[in-house]
């Protein structure tokens, strides 16, 4: 599916400064029973967003109105478990183009780069500057530039790379996808499919 | 420079190296299920694609289905429009598909095995992140997303970038009691839950050569909660016998052929990995976790630890707060209110020999809620048949219809809020089994031991 193109993205932010959110609880198994890509970000942290009587927990970020933008800042291993891409999917449809966090999981961050989400990859220091830097005004603004690869505070101009490839920036950059890749390569698929062992 | 197992199986099946991006690589088997495949047949739609090797994918329903009453329809709305929307893609695409009350139905990672598709040296996707059980089996299997089984529907092949290669030794001989799922916790403990993020592990050492295929699935299948992308161990004649007559195996001179081909299938001596654990069998206890990832693992006689340094303080007594835990706590004697003997971590037939050993003669704690859920209707059948049914039903316990069920509590059965259940399962995450149920991870002998007990019981005290 074609996504919006990436170039430059400046907003504010909203901290889940919590280690190893998994994709359980981005989002629960059970609202995974749809056929298409609908109203996911409805559920985005469900658990964590409502009590079980489907009132809001006021505590948790994402209630928060002071914290509100397109990019959500996370901590270490964000995205563990289950390779459900609805997780991308409620982060997407919520708003959120992309993800900074010191660390992401493998499946996850496959699965970002596949739906036009940006996973922004800092060093642990960094984050925790960013986190400090939310917490002291929330208005404060982030620059991501796809291009140069760099995430900025702005306010401080304090910033660092993150790395892509060559191959997924220029996808992120047009609003491609893989398939778009291999759909023109069907003819080396098939010939490597028949010269295969058994 | 010699080749790792993984590198074999991966370079052999890689059409395109993309300069600074991934590789194309084909896919020999595909695995879909009702939850995340959907969403790739709309994309297909959308494209006007059509699938191209439809006879390499196969389809079950067992993540989001019923365990009890499965011959009547299915009562929830949107779980029956999942299935049936899949059983229609399947029609539509010329699809295999083993839906509900079919002989071959069942967890996805336990029917491919069981059927023989899973074979040494072949490249594995589903969308579905335990798809590295299969890799016990000397494949490349691995979880994708939706995107990448679209991917795979349309084109056979997925784009990635070959992760970095991990060996992971254990030497030794495990003690009485402790099986192929605590030396999985065991591992994990030791690495974290994110250890192995960006790796494709090899197990070796004598105590996975001395494994049974279902141990080995087991150890492969939780690859995936240390963060790896697969888990893999090499095949031998163990691997052979096991496939060897199953449906989909190959016969006669192609059997020749494919173990010519699968006995090239190991690490050459001079291949060299990107990291290297080793551990001994004789240090490993029964393990039982006590937090909220699989990182959070004790032997089962030992005391919750301490928040360590590179655990951050919050996030672990978050985890703590949800459990109801505090650091110091004991584990042994902790009350215990559900047993879940099931999923595609500990969900066949050898899973509920095991059980059965521990229950028999002994009765169901009236305390505890036990669900016994077999991983496809093959384990069902064999259940019945070798009389562990008897066995179960004479100590108290009722045994379900097969599906993925309390292991992601997509489905009805949920534990309840607050209570606490010894699973079988692969993840302990916040809810995962219902929201706001406990769960702590531990194997088929904890969970009989438990089940007996009403707390949570050292099998060697017991055994």
């Amino acid at each position: 599916m074609a996504y919006d193109k990436f170039k430059i993205l400046k907003s504010t932010a909203v901290p889940l400064n919590i280690d190893n959110v998994d994709t359980d609880q981005i989002i629960p198994a059970r609202f995974l029973k749809a056929t298409e890509r609908k109203r996911f970000g409805d559920n985005l942290f469900r658990d964590w967003r409502y009590s079980s009587d489907n009132s809001l927990i006021k505590s948790f970020p994402l209630n928060n109105k002071k914290y509100n933008g397109k990019i959500l800042v996370a901590g270490k291993n964000f995205g563990c478990g289950s390779s459900r891409e609805h997780a991308v999917w409620a982060i997407y449809d919520y708003g959120f183009r992309a993800v900074v966090s010191s660390f992401f999981a493998d499946i996850f961050k496959n699965n970002c780069l596949n739906i036009g989400v940006l996973p922004v990859q800092i060093t642990e220091s960094f984050l925790s500057e960013v986190f400090i830097e939310i917490d002291r005004n929330s208005r404060n603004m982030f620059e991501i530039n796809l291009k140069n690869q760099e995430f900025k505070i702005t306010s401080s101009s304090i910033k660092e790379r993150f790395k892509i490839s060559t191959y997924k920036k220029s996808n992120m950059s047009n609003g491609f996808d893989d398939i778009d890749y291999l759909i023109n390569k069907k003819d080396q698929i098939s010939a490597f499919a028949n010269k295969l062992k058994y | 420079m010699g080749k790792t197992l993984f590198d074999k199986v991966w370079d052999s099946h890689v059409i395109e190296k993309i300069k600074d991006g991934p590789d194309v690589l084909f896919i020999d088997k595909h695995f879909i299920h009702e939850v995340t495949s959907p969403v790739a047949f709309v994309g297909l739609k959308n494209r006007n694609l059509k699938v191209m090797y439809p006879q390499k994918t196969y389809a079950t329903a067992d993540h989001n289905t019923p365990t009890i009453n499965q011959h009547l329809p299915i009562k929830d709305r949107l779980s029956a429009i999942q299935v049936k929307t899949l059983e229609k893609n399947c029609n539509e695409h010329g699809i295999n598909f083993w839906g509900l009350g079919h002989k071959k139905n069942g967890i996805v990672h336990v029917i491919g095995p069981e059927n023989g598709i899973t074979q040494p040296g072949l490249t594995i996707v589903c969308g579905d992140s335990h798809t590295s059980t299969h890799g016990a089996f000397g494949a490349i299997a691995f979880g994708i997303g939706t995107s990448e089984v679209e991917m795979v529907l349309a084109c056979q092949t997925i784009m990635q970038q070959k992760p970095m290669k991990m060996k992971i030794n254990v030497e030794g001989k495990l003690s009485a009691n402790v099986t192929p799922k605590d030396v999985a916790i065991y591992i994990i403990s030791k690495l974290s839950s994110s250890g192995a993020t960006g790796y494709f592990v090899e197990y070796a050492g004598s105590v996975f050569k001395d494994m049974s295929m279902e141990g080995r699935m087991t150890v492969c299948n939780l690859s995936i909660e240390m963060g790896a992308r697969g888990g893999m161990i090499a095949p031998d004649e163990k691997t052979y016998n096991y496939i060897e007559g199953r449906e989909y195996a190959p016969k006669d001179a192609e059997w020749m052929k494919a173990v010519n081909y699968w006995t090239t299938l190991m690490t050459d001596k001079d291949a060299i990995f990107d990291k290297e654990y080793n551990f001994k069998a004789e240090n490993i206890e029964p393990m039982i976790t006590y937090g909220t990832n699989p990182g959070m693992a004790i032997p089962i006689s030992k005391s919750i630890p301490k928040a360590n340094k590179s655990e951050s303080k919050l996030s672990y007594k978050k985890a703590l707060d949800y459990m109801e835990f505090s650091e110091g706590d004991k584990m042994i004697g902790k009350k215990i209110d559900y047993v879940f003997l099931g999923s595609c971590t500990n969900g066949r037939i050898e899973d509920f020999r095991t059980f059965a050993s521990v229950i028999k003669g002994r009765k169901k704690s009236n305390t505890v809620d036990a669900w016994l859920v077999p991983g496809s209707h093959k384990v069902l059948k064999s259940i019945k048949d070798e009389g562990i049914l008897d066995i179960l039903i004479e100590s108290g316990f009722k045994l379900r219809e097969p599906g993925c069920s309390a292991c992601l509590a997509m489905n009805d059965d949920k534990i309840p809020k607050g209570k606490y259940a010894v699973s079988t399962t692969n993840r302990n995450f916040e809810g995962r089994q219902g929201p706001g149920a406990r769960t702590l991870l531990a194997s088929p002998l904890v969970a009989a031991v438990t089940a007996i007990t009403g707390e949570i019981t050292d099998p060697r005290d017991i055994i």
